[in-house]
């Protein structure tokens, strides 16, 4: 049985790629085969934050248009096994991504044996994030604590329940969870950014994880190493702990609060 | 000739004939929309492309607020020059002023009575059977939700969101986008909110923006009246 899974949030660079390369990792990482696909045609950034810029000779589109089989398109990641990605078009006309082409991808994907398939939406509520979207099975959308994101996330939750495949066929809502990204308490706490709660009750979805405000998270894209693999990383747990809960674990939230500070902090910490 | 000359006039009305093209649309659906609508416009010509387009839709009776306002943006989006939406039985000026678009009856051509069952009688029955809506999903940011009589909403209503009623507006929950009773004129509509933190609140076109709402009401249960021309706040305990 493969489940596809969405990852989007309508306001672009709020970590929606960083969140798929995450998450596929996870879930390849506990033995799960899982394919993450970039929709982003014309804006390729899943291959860098993977690490696999180098290795690309096919994209999702060219496997769609049929100049490529999808084993030609799809790329093996070299750390984790199980784990594939299948870049999007930098050069191609996004209209090339037809519903039809997506879902022989999908479909030829299901056969290999593939258990998830992330989708990484691209920002936005046009045609490209309804393609990524259409198929669902599940959603995860990435919001960044503040109203702009918030009210972009609000309106792509809208546009879920009407517009998947299972929307269309009567089969209702698929179900959609919060991943609440660049989180930082202090901030959150000097009133600067929307709490967890604010989000939650804005949104009124559950919540799968907050993954805190992290220099990890750079330095993971820079590198082009997955944040997850980072298993030192404040952000790299998070998205951890976020990967156990998708699966059904019940972990508690982490990252929440500031950090106390110890004697020496508090005798001569500033602020 | 004769030429009275008084003050210089500064306009000037035309009866003029123009040329307008009607997009009939049978299906909503947005991707088989884009695709076909983008096909279309690639193999027109030029002239095509500027025309100003009146959408007809081949279905009136059964389409949805929401669906249309994608379609409207869709169009849009591809550089279709709308200017109206076809006013008939079921699509109104409202529903067209609500789409930013104008209305024009296509009627006098081939549209009064397109079948027997959209005769006037069979109307007025529909429009008595749909009487209160009841939402019980969350109202999301560009949606928009109108009903023919009440409407009751058990989930949050967020910014950006639009409920439209010819009755009583309710919401058990926090509203914090738009609601507007009395669309139809009904001044005795009213609103019930259990969380009042709304973009905007009307009653028969009378309304209140965020910035203008009293602060005692502001996250609180609410019930708002119409009287004569000013809104009343009361708390709802």
């Amino acid at each position: 049985m493969t489940k596809i899974v969405v990852v989007t949030s309508g306001k672009g660079g709020v970590g929606k790629t960083t969140t798929s390369a995450a998450l596929a990792t996870g879930l390849a990482q506990r033995g799960h085969k899982t394919t993450v696909i970039d929709f982003d045609v014309g804006l390729r950034n899943l291959d860098l934050i993977m690490g696999c810029e180098r290795r690309v000779v096919y994209d999702l589109v060219n496997v769609i248009s049929g100049d490529a089989n999808l084993k030609q398109g799809l790329i093996k990641d070299k750390r984790v096994e199980d784990l594939f990605i299948l870049p999007a078009s930098q050069t191609r006309d996004k209209d090339a991504l037809t519903l039809e082409g997506v879902e022989k991808v999908l479909n030829g994907l299901k056969d290999m044996g593939m258990e998830y398939i992330i989708c990484d939406s691209p920002a936005g509520i046009e045609k490209g994030a309804l393609t990524a979207a259409y198929f669902a099975d599940e959603a995860i959308v990435v919001t960044n604590p503040e109203v702009s994101s918030v009210r972009d996330s609000d309106r792509i939750l809208g546009i879920l329940s009407s517009k998947t495949r299972k929307a269309e066929l009567g089969e209702g809502d698929i179900p959609a969870s919060l991943l609440l990204t660049r989180y930082s308490p202090e901030r959150v706490e000097r009133g600067e950014m929307l709490s967890v709660e604010d989000v939650k009750d804005i949104l009124a979805i559950d919540l799968l994880g907050v993954i805190p405000e992290s220099q990890a998270v750079l330095n993971a894209s820079n590198s082009g190493a997955p944040v997850i693999l980072d298993s030192d990383s404040d952000a790299g747990q998070a998205y951890d702990d976020s990967v156990a809960r998708f699966l059904g674990e019940q972990r508690p939230h982490r990252f929440l609060t500031t950090s106390k500070k110890g004697l020496f902090g508090r005798l001569f910490g500033a602020q | 000739m004769t030429v009275a000359f008084e003050e210089k006039a500064v306009l000037e009305f035309k009866g003029r004939m123009m040329m307008m093209t009607v997009l009939l649309l049978k299906d909503l659906e947005p991707n088989t929309l884009h695709r076909q609508v983008s096909q279309r416009l690639e193999e027109a010509s030029q002239w095509l492309r500027d025309a100003p387009v009146v959408v007809d839709l081949a279905d009136p009776e059964n389409v949805d607020q929401v669906a249309l306002m994608a379609t409207v943006d869709t169009l849009r989006g591809l550089g279709v020059n709308l200017v109206a939406l076809a006013r008939n039985d079921h699509l109104d000026a409202d529903t067209a002023t609500m789409l930013g678009l104008g209305s024009i009856s296509l009627a006098g051509g081939r549209d009064i009575p397109r079948s027997p069952e959209t005769a006037p009688v069979a109307e007025e029955s529909t429009s008595e059977a749909t009487g209160t809506l009841v939402v019980d999903q969350p109202v999301r940011s560009g949606q928009q939700i109108y009903s023919r009589g009440d409407l009751i909403v058990l989930a949050p209503v967020s910014t950006g969101a639009e409920l439209l009623a010819e009755g009583h507006i309710h919401v058990y929950n926090t509203l914090r986008g738009r609601a507007l009773a009395g669309v139809r004129g009904d001044q005795s509509a009213r609103i019930f909110c259990q969380k009042l933190d709304a973009e905007l609140v009307s009653i028969a076109g009378h309304y209140r923006v965020a910035e203008d709402l009293p602060d005692q009401h502001r996250k609180q249960a609410v019930h708002i009246t119409l009287d004569g021309d000013a809104m009343r706040f009361a708390d709802l305990k």
